[in-house]
């Protein structure tokens, strides 16, 4: 069904990746020679997961002009941001920098973008807000890129993919979520693989359907190594956004953990109450796609209840990923107060500064001087 | 008034097919003399070639008393190695009708010599029949395959084709490329031909992938989940490489990978093959449509939701005549036929799950 009421939030909305050489004014002169002379800025940063062409990379009336699809802003409110009444959209900038083995080249294109998103996209359209880059493979690097942008509050989150080196909630990984608690910044998990390792645990799958299929095993992964690693313990206020993942899996996920538990506590001893509770006050999925059988609204309001919680499901259009046809977005049948709840309460729960940003786009004389 | 409690006997209850039996050598020397010289010597000298750090457990150190049930360990040898144990505390009082032996270790896919593989998987089949079928005839074997080279598995199968004491072929889906990859095919081929299903049991050892897109998890607790999303991309790849076009009487088994993903599985492939089919010509339906006519799935380790009736709702999303009943005997966590499910399933429901399903699948008399 269509939105119903005003002030949505979007939390996963896709302008298009700055070309590199729209990146260029943003990089030093160091970085800059290195990507002129050696010609890596003539070629694309595409990641592999979306292949441009490929239908689910764009809704095709999403395909407009000669431009790609959310590159440019006008479209991106056009087709995103007024036909869904959203308030605030989150930018994703899925950008192919997370995949370089060169810590140092991925850093620099990382906080190029960031700064990128700043002044292209945050400061010219005040709805917009957006999720940090970071070299997630280097967390000394990815807590210097948080420190550096994070006083920039239009920065809601820190983005990372599904797959990539390592399972995240892997110790190594923890100063990123002591920064991100820190400066009140959720932890973004995107789908998306920078193809370390095969998506599959019996290696490499021949079709991109089955990657993106696969996707939703990558997220339960990442989903399990936070839990069992204990992160949640550690920094409780942390939030964990998972984007583009689906979310019909999740009450498998959560009877077989809570199960499984039992078993295994003692190898897990900081797991100190069922992992069903921790997961759904921790953990936040958004909306689309919207994995369901078309047309049978029994089976995802019975999912729904099989969750166990409102209080998970985040807005999303995925923009301007073809998952949902129209601006049918929302799923039929569900109650005014779960649709308030997906739409407008549970994001500004789970990204705190929604609202500070909730007092700027009202006072939009002070936008500037508030935010930066 | 206290009434003394009653156990019922064999013969009041329903008798039931159980499709998760571990069996076990009492020692490894008992593989010996199933063994040519040759590869005998191999073995004593060398061992297994495993792709893993530690070569006497896995790297995931598990947790009960190495994953077995106490109380079933015999005088002498691991649990599953007693085959009067197993039948005076298993077979005779959970009234097994027939057993699936499912035969993990050695040869099935985790040696990397595969000549190797090919003789260990040759002599754990005679040993099963001799040890186990032979003196048990409530029990049936699986026939384990080097599936890793598509020749001697094909071969192995063939051997066992007219013996109706193998009821299955046991296929890991840790398999060193997805199962729905060409090189496969021949297998799929030859259970098509000899009317075996393929069994897909979970695995403890890696065919040569991280368990999860991300690299290796750290606690047993995820390696033990890892179970249920490698069965998931394995049941993917099957579905969207064309597999059940291509062999349309395939059937498949998947056992102790969980279950209550699969309608979830079913809903997201269905949606994303629907956007992206111009990429599978080879697929005629929805992934859905193969998954229901193709698959079962084993009940243990059961999912248990806080309201039990969730459960209920899902095994009629997969449909009741596509669950069986197992409970991982002498494994840890067991699941006992009686206290499976925590709602009242009917009659009919019962009878399927527990043994008519599987009489189906096997073409159990």
């Amino acid at each position: 069904m269509k939105v119903p009421i005003k002030g949505a939030v979007d939390c996963d909305l896709h302008p298009a990746p700055p070309t590199m050489e729209a990146l260029l004014p943003y990089l030093d002169e160091y970085w800059r020679d290195q990507l002129v002379d050696r010609h890596i800025a003539r070629y694309s940063f595409n990641l592999t997961s979306y292949p441009p062409n490929s239908p689910l990379s764009a809704r095709p009336d999403w395909r407009q002009g000669s431009g790609l699809p959310g590159g440019d802003l006008d479209m991106i409110r056009r087709q995103a941001l007024d036909p869904f009444g959203s308030r605030f959209a989150i930018c994703n900038v899925l950008h192919g920098a997370a995949a370089l083995f060169n810590e140092d080249m991925a850093m620099a294109l990382c906080s190029a973008i960031n700064d990128w998103v700043a002044k292209e996209l945050l400061d010219r359209e005040p709805r917009l807000r957006a999720s940090i880059l970071v070299p997630a493979h280097n967390p000394e690097r990815a807590v210097a890129e948080i420190e550096r942008v994070a006083a920039d509050r239009r920065f809601v989150q820190v983005l990372m993919f599904a797959m990539g080196d390592t399972l995240l909630g892997r110790r190594p990984c923890w100063p990123i979520y002591a920064a991100a608690e820190k400066h009140g910044l959720a932890i973004g998990i995107h789908a998306g693989s920078t193809y370390r390792h095969a998506p599959m645990a019996s290696g490499w799958s021949a079709h991109r359907v089955e990657d993106y299929v696969a996707q939703s095993a990558a997220f339960e992964s990442q989903l399990l190594s936070f839990l069992a690693e204990g992160v949640f313990q550690q920094f409780p206020s942390l939030r964990l956004v998972l984007s583009e993942s689906g979310f019909t899996w999740l009450p498998s996920l959560l009877w077989r953990t809570s199960k499984s538990w039992r078993g295994m506590r003692a190898e897990v001893p900081w797991i100190d109450r069922s992992p069903g509770e921790i997961i759904r006050e921790h953990v936040r999925v958004t909306l689309q796609p919207v994995d369901s059988p078309p047309g049978d609204t029994t089976a995802l309001l019975r999912t729904l209840e099989h969750i166990g919680s409102d209080r998970m499901l985040l807005f999303s259009t995925d923009y301007p990923h073809w998952q949902f046809d129209g601006d049918a977005v929302l799923p039929d049948g569900l109650s005014g107060e779960t649709v308030q709840r997906i739409l407008i309460d549970n994001p500004l729960e789970t990204y705190p500064r929604l609202q500070d940003g909730a007092q700027i786009s009202d006072n939009a004389a002070s936008n500037k001087e508030a935010v930066r | 008034m206290n009434i003394p409690v009653r156990h019922a006997t064999a013969a009041t209850k329903l008798a039931i097919v159980d499709c998760d039996i571990h069996p076990a050598f009492r020692k490894p020397s008992d593989l010996y003399p199933f063994l040519p010289a040759q590869w005998r010597e191999h073995m004593i000298t060398f061992g297994e070639h495993l792709r893993q750090g530690l070569s006497g457990q896995i790297a995931w150190p598990r947790m009960s008393a190495s994953g077995l049930r106490v109380d079933a360990f015999p005088e002498e040898g691991p649990p599953g190695s007693d085959l009067e144990l197993m039948r005076r505390q298993h077979l005779d009082p959970n009234g097994v009708e027939v057993g699936m032996l499912m035969q993990l270790s050695k040869g099935g896919m985790e040696e990397r010599n595969l000549e190797f593989a090919a003789a260990l998987s040759h002599a754990i089949n005679e040993w099963q029949l001799e040890t186990f079928v032979k003196p048990e005839p409530r029990l049936r074997a699986g026939i384990v395959v080097p599936q890793e080279d598509a020749a001697f598995a094909v071969k192995e199968i063939e051997h066992r084709a007219t013996d109706p004491s193998f009821s299955q072929i046991i296929i890991s889906p840790r398999s060193s490329d997805p199962l729905g990859h060409r090189r496969y095919w021949p297998i799929f081929e030859a259970a098509q031909r000899c009317k075996r299903p393929i069994a897909l049991h979970v695995q403890g050892f890696s065919g040569g992938h991280a368990s999860t897109g991300s690299g290796w998890p750290t606690y047993y607790m995820q390696e033990h989940y890892a179970a249920a999303t490698g069965m998931q991309t394995t049941l993917t790849s099957l579905v969207l490489e064309g597999v059940f076009e291509r062999f349309p009487g395939l059937k498949v088994a998947l056992i102790e990978g969980g279950f209550t993903w699969a309608p979830a599985l079913c809903w997201r492939m269905d949606k994303h093959w629907e956007r992206m089919r111009a990429e599978t010509p080879q697929l005629k339906r929805p992934p859905s449509d193969y998954v229901r006519e193709h698959c079962w799935f084993t009940t243990q380790p059961v999912e248990e939701p806080d309201d039990p009736q969730h459960l209920a709702e899902v095994i009629a999303w997969i449909g009741w005549d596509r669950v069986m009943f197992s409970t991982d005997y002498p494994h840890w966590d067991f699941d006992h036929p009686q206290h499976v499910f925590k709602f009242q399933p009917t009659e009919e429901q019962k009878r399927k799950v527990f043994r008519d399903n599987a009489k189906a699948l096997y073409g159990l008399p």
